[in-house]
């Protein structure tokens, strides 16, 4: 990664400057201009390493309070299709592939569903499962009850 | 578009469901991705949005202060430096407190939350090579007397990119 990249990602990843020129801010910061800050930026976003720039939400203060970890078994022949319909779907944060522990484990893919509340997690559980149909060889909902520790992304040498 | 009132409570459901005005929902609904990258970013959502640079950069600030939003700016992706796994431990009731603050003790976990199931506590642990992750696993088993279960990633199908909050 060039230098410049890695000193933009270490000025931005605690947030930009909620002042009128953020870039021009970061560009001091990092000792360059402006406009070399918005086009690193921009090509750091299409070759993925920024995912997106926005407003980042803490649902949990929001009111997120439902925060649901579904765990569903599908044939494993049916991973990839069953993944990608799940993944799709807007109400899902994340979508992930695990291994399986039988017998105590047989849970195969992974949806993140947020809620306000556990009543429309399992609302929209329902609307997965439908989506699912027979490939639904069954499922479960895990709750958080309590964050015990959450940090961020820290790059080595960054700031603590 | 319509200019938007900085302060238009409106009724809200949910007792846990924080009042917000028009605005501050419109700006966490609609810019979670596209936080445009031009010289004045503020005043251009100020412009989408029909009102001025100076509230949008105000109920911002606030919406940070309030800790309804930990930042705005680029969120990126996981960094490919290290692996990681997802860890499960079925742990008992009474040895909960104590195990949730060794495994928290590590530096190679960043997430770990107790769930209301038979394994009751998720973590993800990230270490520098698998060699270092399997050492930093046998030695959670050792310190804790208690099995996990290792649950790497074998696919991702979704890349996070945000999602409505109000439909």
């Amino acid at each position: 990664m060039e230098t410049l990249d890695r000193a933009i990602i270490e000025a931005t990843q605690a947030g930009l400057p909620l002042t009128p020129r953020p870039y021009a801010t970061v560009a001091e910061q990092v000792g360059s201009d402006e406009a070399t800050v918005m086009a690193r930026m921009q090509a750091m976003q299409e070759s993925g390493i920024i995912r997106r720039i926005g407003a980042v939400p803490n649902h949990y203060v929001l009111g997120f309070r439902g925060n649901g970890m579904s765990v569903w078994e599908v044939p494993e022949d049916r991973i990839q299709a069953c993944g990608e319909r799940v993944g799709a779907l807007d109400f899902v944060s994340h979508a992930y592939h695990r291994p399986k522990h039988p017998p105590l484990w047989n849970y195969n893919l992974f949806a993140m569903v947020h809620g306000r509340d556990r009543e429309e997690v399992m609302q929209k559980v329902e609307k997965i499962a439908t989506l699912l149909g027979d490939d639904d060889l069954g499922h479960e909902v895990l709750f958080s009850s309590r964050i015990l520790k959450k940090t961020g992304l820290r790059l080595p040498g960054g700031k603590p | 578009m319509t200019a938007i009132a900085a302060r238009n409570y409106p009724a809200m459901t949910g007792a846990l469901e924080p009042e917000l005005s028009n605005l501050e929902k419109r700006l966490l609904n609609e810019y979670q991705k596209g936080f445009p990258l031009t010289r004045t970013p503020y005043a251009e959502i100020a412009q989408q949005l029909g009102t001025s640079e100076a509230l949008v950069l105000e109920v911002l600030n606030k919406l940070k202060d309030q800790g309804y939003i930990s930042r705005v700016g680029p969120v990126f992706k996981p960094r490919k430096v290290g692996v990681s796994t997802l860890a499960a431990m079925s742990v008992p009731d009474d040895r909960l407190h104590q195990i949730a603050s060794i495994i928290s003790s590590y530096p190679e976990v960043n997430h770990n939350y107790e769930r209301e199931h038979q394994f009751n506590l998720w973590f993800v642990v990230t270490a520098r090579d698998e060699a270092h992750l399997r050492e930093v696993l046998q030695d959670m088993e050792m310190r804790t007397g208690l099995p996990i279960m290792d649950l790497p990633l074998e696919q991702q199908f979704h890349i996070d990119l945000g999602f409505p909050l109000w439909c």
